[in-house]
């Protein structure tokens, strides 16, 4: 993650995300697959890495070995008015600042997790003799059930999986390098892979201000009030 | 590790013209306020106690004595609301955290100033490595 500052000298957490050049591999569609979906490839691998199969898969598409494939459906939030053809590429210019996305990844592998960690049971008192440290506490009632419940939290794997991060905001966009600049963190280690898609949460992303309001016009909201609550601060004045 | 691409994206926001400063040197920040919808510029002097972070995320924390009361400032340095930092006298001391002049006030917070060594060029030292 990083900082960027915006117009009006706000800082805001962001993170970069490396967005294209992705190639559209192959075009899923209701009557061939049963569903409406895009493959798309990002990333490079050697040929002598690629199994012929696959090889021949990227032929048809006039692509290189991509590094990531991954299906975005189309069918999802409506079918997309300019649904990109076979070979086409797709890059930043999907989105723009603004855009409410979601990023998917992969999230960070803790390993065997016990329950403090994973889901944030109590601990036992460090001290007072307690002998009761880092453990969760009651693994249910005795007699009835005579078993634990099923879904009771408890240790186990934890991270490395599917996460999403849903309704981020698109910061700033950056032609050049490709770059999808994102306010807030996204899932997975430092040049992990992610997949963005416009965010599910249409509802939430209506009710957002940010960049919406912009600084300036919530100030002249405050100006045109009758007393100045900057002002008011300055009893008597000088 | 920041890749390349970012760092190279983070460079092109960075500010060139700030000046070579440390703790215990006493700057004077400009900073851009917005009053209505008036923009001036207000100064705040202190001394530096504190340097951190590096890139766009570097900050530096001032500090200043106003009326008896000690107050401290941080500064993004390369914010556009910072206008300007100009050191004002050079420091000398021997931490890069200055964080022991909090407890202090009046003569024992002062800081003796550096004075500016310019290093010799050494001379060929053949004779001394023998």
């Amino acid at each position: 993650m990083s900082q960027i500052f915006d117009g009006d000298g706000r800082l805001i957490p962001v993170t970069y995300i490396q967005a294209g050049p992705c190639f559209v591999l192959q075009k899923k569609t209701k009557e061939n697959d049963g569903y409406d979906a895009v493959q798309i490839g990002f990333g490079q691998k050697k040929e002598k890495n690629t199994t012929k199969a696959l090889l021949g898969h990227y032929k048809k598409a006039n692509a290189a070995p991509a590094r990531y494939v991954r299906e975005f459906r189309l069918d999802d939030n409506g079918a997309e008015p300019t649904a990109p053809e076979i070979g086409q590429t797709v890059d930043v210019d999907l989105f723009k600042a603004g855009d409410h996305v979601d990023v998917v990844g992969v999230s960070k592998g803790r390993g065997f997790a016990s329950p403090l960690k994973r889901w944030h049971v109590k601990r036992g008192p460090e001290t007072h003799g307690s002998m009761y440290h880092r453990r969760a506490g009651s693994q249910g009632a005795s007699s009835y059930p005579s078993r634990t419940w099923k879904n009771k939290h408890g240790a186990g794997h934890m991270g490395d999986a599917r996460s999403t991060a849903v309704n981020l905001v698109v910061v700033r966009t950056d032609k050049e390098q490709n770059l999808i600049i994102v306010q807030g963190s996204v899932p997975g280690h430092n040049n992990g892979y992610v997949m963005i898609r416009p965010t599910i949460r249409v509802k939430k992303a209506a009710r957002q201000v940010y960049l919406k309001n912009t600084r300036a016009e919530r100030m002249a909201a405050l100006a045109s009030k009758a007393v100045n609550p900057l002002k008011a601060s300055k009893k008597g004045g000088k | 590790m920041i890749s390349k691409i970012i760092r190279d994206y983070e460079a092109s926001q960075l500010k060139t013209d700030l000046p070579d400063y440390r703790p215990g040197d006493t700057v004077r920040v400009s900073v851009k306020i917005v009053e209505g919808d008036k923009e001036r510029i207000q100064d705040f002097e202190g001394v530096v106690i504190r340097k951190k972070g590096s890139g766009i995320t570097e900050t530096v924390t001032v500090r200043r004595m106003s009326y008896g009361i000690g107050m401290e400032r941080i500064f993004p340095i390369h914010s556009p609301k910072v206008d300007k930092i100009a050191v004002v006298r050079r420091g000398e001391v021997r931490r890069a955290k200055l964080y022991y002049l909090r407890a202090l006030k009046g003569k024992k917070a002062r800081i003796t100033e550096r004075k500016e060594v310019t290093v010799a060029t050494p001379v060929a030292t053949n004779e001394e490595s023998k």
